[in-house]
């Protein structure tokens, strides 16, 4: 180690000249005082009061938390939630035809659709087919939102829900009906702006 | 003025009964309001709400917290030496109880002393049954058998010697400017002016020898949960455990009640005679709130920082503060 430092010496870089210290750029540091002593003691009591006063400050903002349960926080209306399948408001039909470009887009491949032909006089959907099993598996569904963009038809968006946690793994399997139905309790939007 | 407390005033025995129970009844009903406040507090000042789901604004924490200690194993690790380990706790709980009779709640009113009892030598009494709960950390910690219980330990020992000296000189001060040790004379001589105003230094470093005695932040480090998981408390649990929390408020309600009579006036306030204990748990508890704030404020000292503030800055300070009075109560 004390070899290598002497070479370093021998090439022209001598730490203490001026020269050196002019070939680079020496960044001036600020330094605290030393402390300890009686100017040392004196300063940590007013620190100690500069500390005082800034939790106090806290104490007169009051608390900023969000009391979950009863308090939702609101979300962003681009935020990425539980899906939601849609139908045409006017005819009542729905707007997916079945294709499986959701599932293909799929990476996480929790999308599963079975298609089935429309029959006249019944139809489900708009288009020819209409998606007879429409099944996403929440619990492998990572919420990238590749599904909504691949749709179509707009058949699939992502919604805003966020709570999905359910005791039985079974139970995140969300079928079409699920899908479709409206969400009992509707997740705040963040209004403009926020 | 009398040097030592009136020892000519006695009461009759059921008076003395019935007084002490009193105070026990009020305070042990004030300590886990005070275990909630304290949360609740440290909460408001980290932005947060702190416990409010157990009862109204979470009053009933503290009856969830109790039962669940209750219910807790009594456990003891196999090595603990079984009589000190159960002494432990018993002693700093004895120590808090025994301090709190000398609180002066008021002066004599209709015949009846509004305190436990007006020992002629007040601080004294103070210091020397404040000292008995180091011995309960102490056999706690050395008879748990536990390394982290064995330092903690030794901590509280080590930050007892160096707070203990400031701790009693800051009061010294107090004490010649009222020429007595009594608590009760302490407060009727504070007539005038309160003595934070002539003595703030020595009110001062009695507060920061306080939270030493007290083992608060900043000088928790008998307890310093982060490194030495709790010290001696580490190999106690279920109600044991508990009564070491419970002792920790008990003593921050002494220190408060003894710097509330010896420098805030005490029961001193304007109103009618009863509401003195009501001035004197009104100051009580601002002091309370000093002792929240700073643990909501300050981080836990190093060790050797702990040392060198209370060896080099506070008795220094503290024996001026001494030599100062001395000079100005002789001169004046």
């Amino acid at each position: 180690m004390s070899k290598a430092n002497g070479s370093a010496g021998g090439d022209g870089f001598d730490p203490k000249s001026a020269a050196y210290l002019d070939s680079i750029d020496v960044v001036q540091i600020q330094r605290g005082p030393e402390p300890g002593g009686v100017g040392g003691a004196y300063r940590a009591f007013g620190e100690t009061l500069r500390g005082l006063k800034t939790t106090m400050a806290r104490l007169i903002e009051g608390p900023l938390t969000i009391e979950y349960p009863e308090e939702k926080t609101p979300v962003y209306p681009r935020f990425r939630g539980r899906h939601k399948l849609h139908k045409f408001e006017d005819t009542g039909l729905e707007k997916c035809v079945g294709c499986s470009l959701c599932a293909a887009a799929c990476p996480a491949d929790c999308i599963r659709v079975v298609a089935a032909e429309n029959i006249p006089g019944d139809r489900v959907s708009a288009g020819e087919r209409y998606a007879a099993v429409y099944e996403i598996n929440l619990s492998r569904c990572i919420f990238c939102g590749y599904c909504e963009i691949a749709c179509p038809f707009d058949a699939i968006t992502m919604g805003h829900d966020y709570e999905m946690a359910d005791y039985d793994r079974s139970d995140l399997i969300f079928t079409k009906e699920m899908l479709l139905a409206e969400p009992i309790e509707r997740t705040p939007l963040k209004s403009e702006g926020e | 003025m009398l040097p030592f407390a009136d020892t000519q005033f006695v009461e009759a025995t059921w008076i003395m009964i019935v007084k002490s129970l009193v105070i026990f009844a009020i305070v042990f009903g004030i300590l886990p309001i005070l275990t909630v406040v304290e949360r609740k507090l440290i909460g408001r000042f980290q932005h947060r709400y702190g416990p409010n789901r157990v009862g109204p604004f979470g009053i009933l924490q503290p009856l969830a917290d109790v039962g669940k200690l209750i219910s807790k194993e009594s456990f003891r690790p196999a090595n603990a030496v079984s009589t000190l380990f159960i002494l432990g706790p018993l002693l700093p709980v004895l120590s808090g109880v025994l301090a709190l009779a000398i609180i002066p709640w008021g002066n004599v009113q209709d015949g009846v002393g509004l305190y436990g009892i007006d020992v002629p030598i007040g601080i004294l009494y103070f210091f020397a049954v404040g000292s008995i709960a180091f011995y309960g950390m102490l056999l706690g910690g050395w008879s748990s058998g536990s390394k982290y219980s064995l330092l903690g330990a030794m901590r509280s020992a080590a930050q007892l010697i160096s707070y203990e000296v400031s701790m009693g000189l800051a009061l010294l001060g107090v004490i010649m400017m009222s020429g007595s040790l009594s608590l009760v004379d302490v407060v009727e001589a504070q007539g005038t002016i309160w003595f934070v105003i002539p003595q703030f230094v020595g009110f001062l470093i009695f507060m920061l020898a306080g939270f030493a005695e007290t083992n608060r932040t900043p000088f928790d480090m008998p307890e310093a949960d982060a490194e030495l998981v709790q010290g001696f408390m580490t190999e106690y649990g279920g109600m044991r455990f508990g009564s070491f929390l419970l002792v920790e408020y008990m003593e921050i309600l002494v220190v408060s009640g003894i710097a509330a009579a010896m420098f805030l006036g005490g029961w001193m306030g304007p109103g009618p005679g009863w509401l003195d204990p009501i001035w004197m748990l009104a100051k009580m508890f601002v002091l309370v709130f000093v002792f929240i704030w700073v643990r909501a404020t300050l981080p836990r000292l190093r060790y050797d920082q702990l040392m060198s503030l209370g060896w080099k800055v506070l008795l220094p300070l503290a024996t001026l503060n001494v030599l100062v009075t001395a000079v100005l109560v002789v001169t004046t």
